[in-house]
C-alpha cells in the first residue's frame, strides 16, 4: 500500500461535523462509514483514505459557510468534482472535510453570439458540448473521461484531450472563473472578454489542483463545429518510424486536430475489445484527424496522406465518411478499458517529452518493461508528445504494485532527463510528489509554497498535494543516492 | 553567443538585483524601452537593463517551440522564425525596433491574429526568472503540455515586470500560413459587428478582422482553394499590399492612431452592441472615433473620454477599459486617472495581487506602481 503522503500532524476536530449539520441541509452532510466509502479515492485507486466528513453544498453561500467554518477551526478541505482524477488530487484527508461540487450541475447560460457558456463546476465536460450543439457550437477540450469528469475538475487539472493539439488545453478555452477563497471570500478572475486587467490569475488558477481556491462558476469558450472532420489511420512496422512520422507531420506546417499513437499491445487490446478493424500486425498506428473549412481539409488530407506514406507508413486509410472516422477513434477511445481486460490492474502514466525523443523514449520504456517484468501498452497524444504508458500489474501479487510504481517513477524521470515534464495533463496530486523533486530545485519549490501561502496562509486547501515539502525531497533524494548515481546500470542507454 | 558570456550576463543581473535589495532601491526593469508609454509610471529611479541578456537558447522547428533569452530583439526572433516558415501565432506588436522578447511577454500584448489563434500568454510554455531574492528559477518547460506545479510561467505574461525579471522564455510557435488574402468592404460599424459575429459562427479560415472609417477588412489564410471558397462566402475586394495594412494596424501607424488625443483600449465580449457606449460617447456618428478589431472583442477609442464612464460601461458589458496612451501630456499626473491606467481591481483580487507580489518580490524592488499604484 503506498504511503499516504500528507506530512501534517493530524488535528482531528469531529466537532465540526455537528457545526456543518447545523448550517447545511441534512442531506448535504455525510458521515457514516457507508456514506463515506464512495469518496475514499479518485481514479488513482491505489491510494485510499476515508474523509472525516463529506459535504455536498448546493449554493455558493453554503460553500462559503463550509469554508469559513473550516478556516476558523483550521480544518483542511479537499474539493472534489467527479473523482476521475488520475493522480490522487481529490484523495481525502483523515481529519479533513471533503467538499463535493457534484450538486453544482447546472448550465447557467449559453451565449451563442459571444461563443460562451456560463456553467457550474459540477457540470460534466460532455454535457456542455451537448447543450451547445443546438447552436452549432461545442466545447473543444475533450478528455477521454469526458462523459464523467466535471468541468471544475478539468480547470483544476488543466485537462487536455485528443483535440488539444489544435484547440489547446483547458487554460486556452476558459475566460472567467468565480472562486471562493479559504476565508469564504468570493472573487472573480478573467472576464467575459478575451483578457482582464491585472495579473493573469486565470492562468494561475488553472491547473492549481484545488490548492488555491474553490471554483464555483466557469465561463468557457465555445467554438463553431468544424464543417468537416476527416480521419486518417496510418500503420507502421516500427515504433521509431511512427515517431519520426509524427515529428515530420508537425514540422510540415499542418496542425491536425488530433494526432494519436497506439503501439502493438494497445492495438491488439483495442481490436480484441471493440473490433475497429485496426491492422493487428502493425507495430504502431497513428490516428490523425483534420478538421475545419472543407476546402482546406481537402488540401491537407492529400498532403498528410503523401507525407505519411513517404515517412514509411505501410498503409494509410482515409475515412470515407463520418462512420468510418468514428470507427478509427473507437479503438483509441476504448483503449484504456481494453488494456484493462488484459490485466487485473494497470497504472496510467502521463509524461510529456519533446516530439523528437518519442522513438528513443519508447525504446527505453520497452527495456524498463523487461527489467521489471511488467508489460506496457502505449496509447498517447503523439502530436503533443504527451505519453500515457499503461503499466500492467496485479495488485494481488505481493510486491507488484511497488514494482509498477517504481517503473512509473523511472519513466517520469526519463521524461525529465530528455527535456520533458512529469505530468502533461493528469496533475501531480499525491502520485508525482517525488518526481516533482527531480523536476524542480528547492528554490523553485519554495517559490511555489510562497504562492500557495499568498492564497491560503494556513495551508488548509488540499494540503500535501501537488508541491512536495523540501523535507520530503531531501528524503527522496537521499533514497536515490542510496540506490547509487546510475539506476539500473545493466540497462542499455540510448 | 558562448556559455561564458551568457553566464556573465545572468550573473550581472543577479548581482544588480542583490545590490538593489541590499540598498532598498527599487528597479525599473527595461528591455528595449519600446513600451515605456504603456502602463503606469514605475516608482523607480534605477534601471535594470535586460537588453544585453540575449540569444536563442534552443530552436528546433519540428518542435514548434523556441527558447530565447529575454533581451533578444523581437525583430531578430521573428526573422529567424520566418526563415523557417514559422511565426508567433499572436502577431505581437513591436512598438519600435528595440522591442525585446522579455518586454513582449511582460507587456502581454497581442496583435490582429489573437482571437483566431492565441495570445502571448497562451503561447508561453515556460520561463526562467529572477525573483526579488535574486534567485534564478525555472517554471513550466519547453514541451506543449505541462501541469507540474503551479503555472507560474503564464502568470508572467502581462505582469509588466512586477513579479520578477524574465531571463529566458519558451514560446510555442506556429507554421506560417500557405497563402493569405485580405478582403475589404464598405460597412457601417453596426453592420461590421454583425458580419464579424456571423463569420465567427462558422469554421472559416479568418485570421484577422478590423473596422475603421466605414471599411471592414478581413484576412483569410489557407490553401488556394480555401481562399477562393472563403472569398466567395465573405465577399469584398482584395486589398493590395495587405501585410503592410495589418502591420500598420498592429503598430498603431494607421491614421486613426495619429495625433495627440488619448487612446483607450476596450476589451469586450465580441458581440457587445455598439450602443453600450452611448452614455459616454455622445455624438451622431458612433463610429467616428472608434477602430474595432478582433471580431469586436478589441475596440480602440480616441478622445478626452471620462475614465469612470468608460470603465463602468466596459465593466457592465463584461470587459474592461485601459488608457493605452495618455496623450500629449503623458508625464503630467493629471493625464492619468485615479487608480492608474488599468481598470481598478476588486478589493479581494487586489489583496491577492499584493500577496503574490509579496511572495515573489518581498522588498518591492521590481517596477513598483507600474501595474497598479498600490504595489
Ligand atoms: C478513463 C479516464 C480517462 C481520462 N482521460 C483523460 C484525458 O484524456 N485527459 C486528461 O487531461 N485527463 C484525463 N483523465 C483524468 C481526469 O478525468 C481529469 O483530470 C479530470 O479533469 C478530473 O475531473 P474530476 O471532475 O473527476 O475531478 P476530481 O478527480 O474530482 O478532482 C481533480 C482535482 O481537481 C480539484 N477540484 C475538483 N473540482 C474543483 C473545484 N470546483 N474547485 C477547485 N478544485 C477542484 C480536486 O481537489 C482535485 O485536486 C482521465 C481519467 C479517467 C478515469
Ligand atoms: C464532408 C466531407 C468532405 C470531403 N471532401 C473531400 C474532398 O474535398 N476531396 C476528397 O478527395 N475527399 C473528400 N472527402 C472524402 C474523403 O476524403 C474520402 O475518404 C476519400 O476521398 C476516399 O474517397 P472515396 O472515393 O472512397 O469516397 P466517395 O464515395 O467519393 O465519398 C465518400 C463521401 O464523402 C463525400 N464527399 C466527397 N467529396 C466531398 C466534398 N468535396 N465535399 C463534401 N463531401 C464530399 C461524399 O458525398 C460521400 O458521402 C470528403 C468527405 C467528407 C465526409
Amino acid at each position: 500500500m503506498p504511503r499516504i503522503p500528507d506530512e501534517r500532524p493530524l488535528s482531528p476536530q469531529p466537532g465540526i461535523i455537528d457545526e456543518l449539520r447545523r448550517r447545511l441541509p441534512t442531506a448535504s452532510v455525510l458521515s457514516t462509514p457507508a456514506e463515506l466509502a464512495p469518496y475514499e479515492c479518485d481514479g488513482l485507486t491505489a491510494f485510499r483514505q476515508r474523509p472525516m466528513v463529506v459535504v455536498l453544498p448546493e449554493t455558493v453561500e453554503q460553500v462559503q459557510t463550509v469554508l469559513r467554518l473550516c478556516h476558523a477551526a483550521r480544518v483542511p478541505v479537499v474539493a472534489r468534482g467527479a473523482g476521475t482524477g488520475l493522480s490522487g488530487g481529490a484523495l481525502p484527508l483523515e481529519d479533513g472535510v471533503l467538499l463535493s461540487l457534484a450538486r453544482f450541475n447546472r448550465i447557467l447560460h449559453i451565449d451563442p453570439d459571444n461563443g460562451t457558456a456560463r456553467v457550474q463546476p459540477g457540470v460534466r465536460n460532455l454535457a456542455i458540448t451537448e447543450a451547445a450543439a443546438a447552436h452549432g457550437l461545442y466545447y473543444a477540450p475533450d478528455p477521454s473521461s469526458q462523459i464523467a469528469c466535471s468541468i471544475g475538475g478539468n480547470v483544476a487539472e488543466n485537462s487536455g484531450g485528443v483535440h488539444c493539439l489544435k484547440y489547446g488545453l483547458t487554460v486556452h478555452n476558459i475566460l472567467r472563473l468565480t472562486l471562493i477563497g479559504i476565508d469564504g471570500e468570493l472573487f472573480e478572475v478573467g472576464a467575459e472578454a478575451l483578457d482582464s486587467p491585472g495579473l493573469d490569475l486565470l492562468a494561475l488558477m488553472t491547473g492549481s489542483e484545488g490548492m488555491l481556491a474553490v471554483i464555483v462558476e466557469i465561463t468557457v469558450k465555445l467554438l463553431p463545429r468544424p464543417e468537416r472532420a476527416q480521419g486518417l489511420l496510418a500503420a507502421f512496422d516500427s515504433v521509431e518510424r511512427a515517431g519520426a512520422a509524427v515529428a515530420r507531420l508537425i514540422a510540415s506546417g499542418i496542425t491536425p486536430a488530433g494526432l494519436e499513437m497506439m503501439d502493438n499491445p494497445a492495438i491488439r487490446a483495442a481490436e480484441a475489445f471493440v473490433h475497429a478493424g485496426y491492422p493487428e500486425d502493425a507495430a504502431a498506428v497513428l490516428i490523425c484527424e483534420l478538421d475545419g473549412f472543407n476546402a482546406e481539409v481537402s488540401f491537407e488530407v492529400m498532403r498528410v496522406r503523401e507525407l505519411l506514406l513517404d515517412a514509411g507508413a505501410t498503409e494509410v486509410r482515409t475515412a470515407r465518411d463520418d462512420a468510418e472516422r468514428l470507427n478509427f477513434w473507437k479503438g483509441r477511445k476504448a483503449a484504456f478499458p481494453a488494456v484493462g481486460r488484459l490485466s487485473p490492474d494497470y497504472y496510467c502514466m502521463d509524461g510529456t517529452i519533446p516530439r523528437r525523443e518519442l522513438a528513443t523514449v519508447l525504446k527505453r520504456i520497452e527495456a524498463l518493461s523487461e527489467h521489471y517484468g511488467l508489460r506496457v501498452a502505449n496509447v498517447f497524444h503523439a502530436g503533443d508528445g504527451n505519453l500515457h504508458p499503461l503499466i500492467l500489474y496485479d495488485a494481488n501479487v505481493p510486491g507488484e504494485l511497488d514494482k509498477a510504481e517504481d517503473f512509473g517513477g523511472d519513466i517520469l524521470e526519463l521524461c525529465v532527463q530528455v527535456g520533458g515534464t512529469v505530468t502533461g495533463e493528469h496533475g501531480v496530486g499525491v502520485e508525482k510528489l517525488n518526481q516533482m523533486c527531480v523536476q524542480f530545485d528547492s528554490d523553485e519549490l519554495t517559490q511555489m509554497h510562497a504562492v500557495k501561502a499568498a492564497f491560503d496562509p494556513h495551508g488548509l486547501l488540499n494540503p500535501g498535494k501537488a508541491v512536495p515539502t523540501l523535507h520530503r525531497c531531501a528524503e527522496f533524494g537521499a533514497m536515490h543516492v542510496h540506490h547509487g548515481e546510475l539506476k539500473f546500470p545493466e540497462l542499455p542507454r540510448f | 553567443m558562448t556559455d561564458i558570456s551568457e553566464h556573465d550576463a545572468e550573473q550581472a543581473l543577479i548581482e544588480q538585483v542583490l545590490a538593489a535589495a541590499d540598498a532598498g532601491t527599487p528597479l525599473c526593469i527595461r528591455g528595449g524601452g519600446s513600451k515605456d508609454f504603456y502602463g503606469n509610471p514605475a516608482r523607480a529611479s534605477r534601471t535594470l537593463d535586460c537588453a544585453t541578456h540575449r540569444g536563442v537558447v534552443a530552436y528546433e522547428p519540428s518542435e514548434l517551440a523556441i527558447t530565447v533569452r529575454a533581451g533578444t530583439p523581437l525583430a531578430d526572433v521573428e526573422a529567424l522564425l520566418q526563415a523557417n516558415g514559422q511565426q508567433f501565432p499572436f502577431e505581437p506588436p513591436h512598438f519600435g525596433p528595440a522591442a525585446t522578447i522579455g518586454g513582449m511577454v511582460a507587456a502581454g500584448l497581442s496583435g490582429p491574429r489573437r482571437p483566431y489563434a492565441a495570445s502571448v500568454r497562451d503561447a508561453v510554455l515556460g520561463v526562467r526568472l529572477l525573483n526579488g531574492r535574486g534567485q534564478a528559477l525555472g517554471f513550466g518547460g519547453r514541451v506543449m503540455k505541462n501541469v507540474a506545479g503551479y503555472d507560474l510561467s503564464r502568470l508572467m505574461a502581462g505582469s509588466l515586470g512586477v513579479l520578477g525579471v524574465l531571463l529566458e522564455v519558451s514560446l510555442k510557435v506556429s507554421p506560417a500560413p500557405v497563402g493569405r488574402m485580405t478582403l475589404v468592404q464598405e460597412q457601417s460599424l453596426s453592420g461590421a459587428l454583425a458580419l464579424m459575429r456571423r463569420w465567427a459562427r462558422r469554421s472559416l479560415p479568418v485570421t484577422a478582422t478590423a473596422w475603421s472609417g466605414g471599411r471592414l477588412s478581413v484576412r483569410i489564410c489557407g490553401s488556394e482553394d480555401a481562399l477562393a471558397e472563403s472569398h466567395r462566402l465573405i465577399g469584398g475586394l482584395p486589398l493590395p499590399d495587405a501585410d503592410r495594412f495589418w502591420q500598420d494596424l498592429r503598430e498603431q501607424r494607421l491614421d486613426f492612431f495619429a495625433g495627440e488625443a488619448p487612446l483607450w483600449r476596450l476589451s469586450l465580449p465580441p458581440a457587445t452592441p455598439l450602443e453600450c457606449l452611448d452614455a459616454v460617447c455622445a455624438g451622431d456618428d458612433p463610429g467616428a472615433d472608434q477602430l474595432v478589431e478582433w471580431g469586436g472583442a478589441q475596440r480602440w477609442l480616441r478622445g478626452d473620454l471620462p475614465a469612470d464612464g468608460l470603465r463602468a460601461a466596459a465593466t457592465a458589458a463584461g470587459g474592461h477599459a485601459t488608457l493605452f496612451r495618455a496623450g500629449a501630456d503623458q508625464a503630467a499626473p493629471a493625464a492619468i486617472p485615479v487608480g492608474g491606467v488599468f481598470t481598478p481591481l476588486q478589493p479581494v483580487v487586489l489583496r491577492l495581487h499584493r500577496n503574490l507580489k509579496q511572495a515573489f518580490d518581498p522588498a518591492g524592488l521590481f517596477n513598483p506602481g507600474r501595474l497598479y499604484p498600490e504595489f
